[in-house]
């Protein structure tokens, strides 16, 4: 059996492990593996509650379903989402989903062009010109508070007849139904490190390696992770899951399909103060602010919660793109801040998001395994929506899966391909991928670009789109230079390095200050340090006897590496500059979110992101 | 004698500590804000017991281990998926609306009453395990009512290790003032140990006994009766939490002379 290598399983090559047999093997839960395990553990019992189908491993017994999860608990995910929620809602028919906690119906909705009222934001001309002309309108231009309300919402962004969730209250929600079926197991606190891969198939998953240093040396209390062999393994551990990425390192990419586009959300909880003036089921999506390249969204929820955040995308250039402050900043726009002055943070997170679409969708299925949720490219990116689509390939699996049982047919390629992603290619949620796909090209020539080819790919369905630009690769950051050259001379900002790289810090603050950004009047409630956040805004866990998940592979390319964007833009500030260059990890203040691995300055990728335990706890994500 | 234990384990479920937690008054008396929607875990004291429950019973060959937990079925439920991974054990679930603040006498009752109706319980073998105190509320009373209700008369709490002598004594180590442990040795059981944190780790998370409990988990839940805990017991004039200011900073390698003046001065500016 051979499985991939890496600097840490070479420590333990040769141990014998414990092996253990099951028939479906399912990595990482979020809504798609919620959307698969509800549909499965429905179809896996008749109505008076007995097994339906036989397990093959285990004869005489049901059909033994397990799915492992690295976090600690299942209702850590990280995401305020609001979403139509067509297949969440066919998944619970009859059922009010506003009884999900914090879950409310979407009311209001609104898309709000923010200006700049600071001055520091790096518009483009035609962004101030736009800026100047609205300014000069004022109330015709419906212009308050520094920002327009737009007359209508596009609906391709809509979400009118939608849910506001807090991802974690609904993973807790969805596992507590699959769970008390009795019909299937799910195991958070157990990183999955690899996939079992044998010849041309997955023969199962190996689970991470116990009781080792931070290096993967076996230590005190060793416990060599176990091998579960399973007819499927069904893989959803998302964009950034090491399962996922090794199967892709391995069995390749279809032909033209990259992902190369990526964002990073970073979002609050914040309880409002009784006076807020919002109402719950309130959704605003904004644009503008802080930079031009960032959308932000703010959702309320039942009692007085809100969600609000913002999205990096990969195509901001700036090699200093720490999300924190510009969070920050962006909550205290006149607009927002209007509502949110006085509020408490109550919760704090940030994902990386894969924004490739279709085009970044792996091989979906293949002999033993399939692929579903954001990791298999369902994310919609014209309509920034992710969660129902994961949910919808989750629930299409299951019911592939259930039909090749029936037939008592094997899970090979062939079968998976014309049951699951025949049914996939069929639905609303490839439709509609299909008409996204090509949407963003235009960000990779400017911002407007991007605007207009959304706009013309909507009213297209899809047909009519901005060419992508010439070349490949991921949306690389330009230098310091490019990016601040023309409002910071040369030398300052070689004195700003090299400033930051003595004390060790981050270049961004720095930046920030002298692009004339204020200073955050620090409040303890609601605006806070970055470090604070990690504390106040749920819990960093680093459970013991675990490998440190982020591995720095030829520490000599990192200190030639400049700028250091995997230090910049690291969420948690758990990534420094370390000692002679090389980047240091503190794996007790990583949250997970993946923005190292996509912003690597080295060609080839020179950090390695496996699976750990632990991250950030916060149910109100 | 043989060595060879029935033991309970009672251990509550309690939010997860690392949220934040506000205590607010409901119809039902106090509670905390948003107390469903908080992740549970098993009372960490009580998880001692079970570790220190599980260890023994691997090396006490036919011995026995049962959790016994009063809680919300939902987050009895929620628990089980990180506790039946470290130590096998058969689950005896009491479906009540326990949290930090039901009455110890009350909770007791339902305890009592669930271990007294466990099928083939020993009663010549039972060491009855509990947490000494309980990160819900540090009344710390619970396990001695447990105990008296059920009459074992050996009680020792605090317990940080227990050592069974070859003549089938056991040698318990109860935690004293000043850092001390006090010895004390007893026949055998039936007994009852409070235990504080024990010597053991948390253990590793194991696949395969998580699915072998989980097999016998799942239909105890499914079966577990609704057990009203009595409301008008205990009535609380008032709730506060602890008034501290936390002005939060990570500083790594800091001397400890250095944090404890810091200390001082945060307690002397109080």
């Amino acid at each position: 059996m051979s499985a991939s290598s890496s600097e840490s399983s070479e420590l333990t090559t040769g141990v014998e492990r414990q092996q253990m047999s099951v028939d479906i093997a399912g990595v990482g839960f979020g809504p798609a593996m919620g959307g698969f395990l509800t549909t499965l553990s429905c179809g896996l019992s008749n109505e008076d509650g007995t097994p339906r189908l036989e397990s093959a491993v285990s004869p005489g017994m049901p059909l033994q379903v397990i799915c492992y999860e690295r976090a600690d608990g299942l209702g850590f995910g990280v995401s305020g989402a609001v979403t139509r929620a067509r297949g969440i809602r066919a998944s619970f028919p009859g059922v009010d989903l506003t009884q999900i906690p914090m879950a409310a119906r979407v009311s209001h909705e609104k898309l709000v062009y923010l200006l700049d009222p600071i001055g520091a934001s790096r518009r483009s001309l035609l962004f101030r010109m736009k800026d100047r002309m609205i300014r000069a309108l004022g109330r015709a231009a419906r212009l308050r508070d520094h920002a327009v309300e737009l007359p209508f919402t596009p609906k391709f962004m809509r979400k009118h007849d939608g849910m506001i969730f807090s991802l974690g209250q609904l993973n807790q929600w969805v596992s507590e139904q699959v769970a008390s079926s009795g019909a299937v197991q799910v195991w958070p606190g157990m990183p999955v490190s690899e996939p079992l891969i044998e010849g041309d198939g997955v023969q199962g998953i190996r689970l991470a390696d116990q009781g080792v240093g931070l290096d993967g040396a076996p230590g005190e209390g060793f416990m060599p992770g176990m091998d579960i062999h399973a007819a499927l393994t069904v893989v959803a551990d998302g964009p950034v899951g090491a399962v996922g990425r090794k199967i892709d390192a391995h069995f390749g990419m279809p032909e033209g399909n990259h992902q190369r586009e990526w964002a990073l959300g970073m979002k609050m909880v914040v309880e409002l103060r009784e006076d807020s003036g919002l109402e719950a089921g309130t959704v605003l999506h904004t644009l503008g602010f802080p930079e031009p390249e960032i959308f932000g969204f703010l959702y309320v929820h039942p009692d007085r919660l809100a969600s609000v955040g913002i999205f990096i995308p990969s195509w901001l250039r700036s090699p200093v793109r720490t999300a924190y402050r510009y969070l920050q900043h962006f909550m205290m726009h006149p607009y927002l801040w209007r509502h949110l002055q006085g509020g408490v943070l109550k919760s704090w997170g940030a994902k990386s998001l894969q924004e490739s679409g279709r085009h970044g969708e792996p091989f979906l299925a293949g002999n033993g395994y399939a692929r579903i949720g954001e990791g298999s490219g369902s994310t919609n990116v014209l309509a920034g929506s992710g969660v129902d689509e994961a949910w919808t390939t989750g629930t299409q699996l299951a019911e592939a899966v259930i039909e090749l049982l029936e037939q008592k047919k094997t899970f090979t390629r062939e079968n998976l391909e014309q049951s699951y992603v025949r049914r996939r290619r069929e639905s609303w949620v490839d439709a509609e991928a299909k008409v996204a796909a090509d949407s963003r090209n235009g960000f990779q020539h400017g911002v407007v670009d991007g605007l207009i080819g959304m706009a013309i790919a909507s009213v297209t369905r899809g047909w009519v789109f901005v060419a992508p630009e010439q070349g490949g690769g991921r949306s690389r950051p330009l230098s310091l230079e490019e990016v601040y050259g023309s409002r910071v001379s040369a030398a300052e900002l070689t004195a700003l390095r090299e400033e930051c790289a003595g004390q060790g810090t981050s270049l961004h603050d720095r930046i920030m200050d002298r692009c004339g950004w204020p200073e955050i009047p620090f409040d303890g409630q609601l605006l806070i340090s970055h470090q604070d956040a990690l504390l106040m805004g749920g819990s960093v866990q680093a459970p013991p006897g675990y490998a440190n998940h982020i591995v720095f592979r030829r520490p000599e390319l990192c200190r030639e590496c400049e700028p250091k964007v995997c230090v910049e833009m690291c969420s948690g500030q758990a990534i420094t500059r370390g000692e002679n260059g090389v980047p240091a990890f503190d794996r007790e203040k990583c949250v997970y979110c993946g923005a190292c691995l996509w912003n690597c300055g080295v060609d080839e990728g020179n950090i390695e992101f496996n699976a750990g335990a632990g991250g950030l706890h916060s149910s109100l994500n | 004698m043989s060595n060879t234990y029935h033991i309970v384990v009672c251990a509550g479920v309690v939010p997860d500590p690392l949220q934040t937690l506000e205590p607010v008054t409901t119809p039902n008396g106090p509670g905390l804000k948003n107390e469903m929607m908080l992740p549970a875990v098993l009372d960490p004291w009580a998880g001692h017991a079970l570790y220190e429950a599980a260890n023994l019973a691997a090396r006490c060959a036919g011995s026995k281990v049962w959790l016994v937990s009063a809680a919300p079925k939902a987050k009895l439920q929620q628990v089980m998926m990180n506790v039946a991974q470290k130590a096998s054990f058969e689950l005896v679930p009491v479906d009540a609306a326990a949290n930090g603040f039901a009455d110890a006498h009350a909770v007791a009752a339902a305890l009592s009453q669930a271990i007294e109706a466990i099928p083939g319980l020993d009663r010549s073998r039972l060491l009855l395990f509990g947490g000494w105190e309980s990160a819900s509320r540090g009344a710390g009373v619970t396990m001695q009512l447990v105990g008296e209700q059920l009459g074992i008369i050996d009680q020792f709490q605090g317990v940080d290790e227990l050592t069974v002598q070859p003549d089938g004594s056991l040698e318990i180590l109860e935690r004293i003032e000043g850092g001390r442990h006090m010895v004390s040795v007893c026949p055998g059981p039936p007994v009852l140990l409070g235990w504080a944190t024990g010597n053991l780790p948390e253990p590793k998370n194991n696949p395969q006994v998580g699915m072998a409990n989980m097999r016998t988990i799942m239909p105890a839940l499914q079966k577990a009766k609704p057990a009203a805990l009595a409301s008008d017991a205990v009535r609380f004039v008032s709730v506060t939490p602890p008034k501290q200011q936390r002005q939060t900073r990570v500083v790594k390698d800091q001397s400890a002379d250095e944090i404890a003046a810091e200390l001082l001065e945060w307690i002397a500016a109080d």
